[in-house]
């Protein structure tokens, strides 16, 4: 499962206000982080909804990295609270369907955290590395929790 | 309205496996406001057969349609072509829309991609109460507009049971109890003399119990 040549495909949903700008200012300032990551910026991670992550991974990504503000900060004041929520939703879904969750990962960086957005990127790769490409052919691993309440 | 919940994944795998080409197909109606099997979950449950077709090495082929509502031959029509198409329907619409498709359809098989739960109405965003039983003889007017057939855990006409601590049912203590509720209400409306009638044993022909229902209007017959 695990090839060392693997180079996982991350779909990154970076909310404009904050997340986006840290991905930004990591650029000016030169800081490297790896490769794999698609940035798609949004309004906010509130437009996001559990159907997008679905699609990116229906569509080929090997993980969904869900960038927004620090909880309490968001500009459109709880945005990144109902992303919170739609991304655990989409958790259960991946579960079920018989993918990690872990390749579905929400984190939050206010718009000065650059380094921190460098950090974040580096480790969801690493996750992602580690558990390989989501296109291959697996047996569920879990048990399903059941539906979503 | 009615409320329902969409299947586990694995369960709709399992009942889904003998067939390839499968037409997912919502409804526009009910389950579009519970969340449940409309146009948007119609998409988010296709994606999430794709991936589990993909990882777990099925061959299943996904379309997605939703149309206006399941449980009207009229708007049946609108999905004629898919339906043909396909090898099975999954029909994320109410029991009675899954068993109007599959009546219109008898080659077809139609599978139900949700549970359907009961009557209720939406209390705040993403939470729904049951309200109705559709018992077939309402007795909301005795009780101030709430129902205990639905909302008292024990169904009981003559409450209250006596277990309740405070205004809570001592089967759900997370759930309101419905006579404290219908003696609030009662109280409020100037009605509470309606408590000191007996209430006689419900006939229960008029629900299930007298077999599958039927309503007849012979004055809108054509």
């Amino acid at each position: 499962m695990n090839t060392p040549t693997f180079e996982p495909i991350i779909v990154a949903f970076c909310c404009h206000y904050c997340a986006y700008a840290a991905a930004d200012l990591a650029g000016s300032g030169r800081l490297q982080y790896p490769p794999n990551i698609r940035i798609i910026r949004s309004p906010c991670t509130g437009r996001l909804e559990v159907d997008f992550f679905m699609k990116a991974f229906e569509n080929g990504a090997d993980g969904v990295l869900v960038a927004g503000c620090e909880e309490g900060s968001c500009h459109f004041q709880e945005g990144n609270l109902l992303a919170k929520r739609r991304v655990n939703t989409a958790r259960q879904l991946l579960l079920e369907a018989g993918l990690e969750p872990e390749r579905l990962r929400m984190v939050n960086v206010s718009a000065a955290s650059s380094v921190k957005f460098a950090d974040d990127v580096r480790a969801m790769v690493e996750t992602v590395r580690e558990l390989g490409p989501a296109r291959e052919k697996r047996a569920i691993t879990k048990e399903p929790t059941g539906a979503i309440s | 309205m009615i409320v329902a919940e969409r299947k586990t994944i694995p369960e709709l795998v399992e009942i889904l496996a003998p067939h390839k080409n499968i037409l997912v197909l919502g409804c526009g109606t009910c389950v579009t406001v519970c969340l449940a099997g409309g146009e948007r979950e119609v998409s988010i449950i296709s994606s999430a057969l794709r991936i589990a077709s993909r990882v777990q090495g099925l061959s299943f082929e996904i379309a997605e349609l939703t149309i206006e509502r399941q449980c009207d031959n009229i708007f049946i029509e609108a999905a004629a072509e898919a339906i043909e198409k396909a090898d099975a329907v999954l029909s994320t619409a109410c029991g009675a829309g899954v068993q109007a498709i599959a009546e219109r359809y008898p080659q077809t098989p139609v599978y139900a991609g949700l549970n359907t739960t009961f009557l209720g109405i939406l209390e705040e965003r993403g939470v729904w109460t049951d309200k109705c039983t559709a018992c077939g003889a309402c007795v909301l007017h005795k009780f101030g507009g709430i129902c205990p057939i639905t909302r008292c855990a024990k169904h009981m006409l003559n409450g209250p049971c006596g277990g309740s601590r405070e205004d809570r049912c001592e089967v759900r203590p997370d759930r309101a109890c419905a006579w404290q509720l219908i003696y609030q209400r009662l109280k409020g409306i100037n009605q509470l003399d309606r408590l000191q009638a007996m209430e006689p044993a419900k006939n229960w022909n008029a629900s299930l119990s007298g077999g599958p229902r039927m309503l007849i209007r012979e004055d809108h017959r054509v």
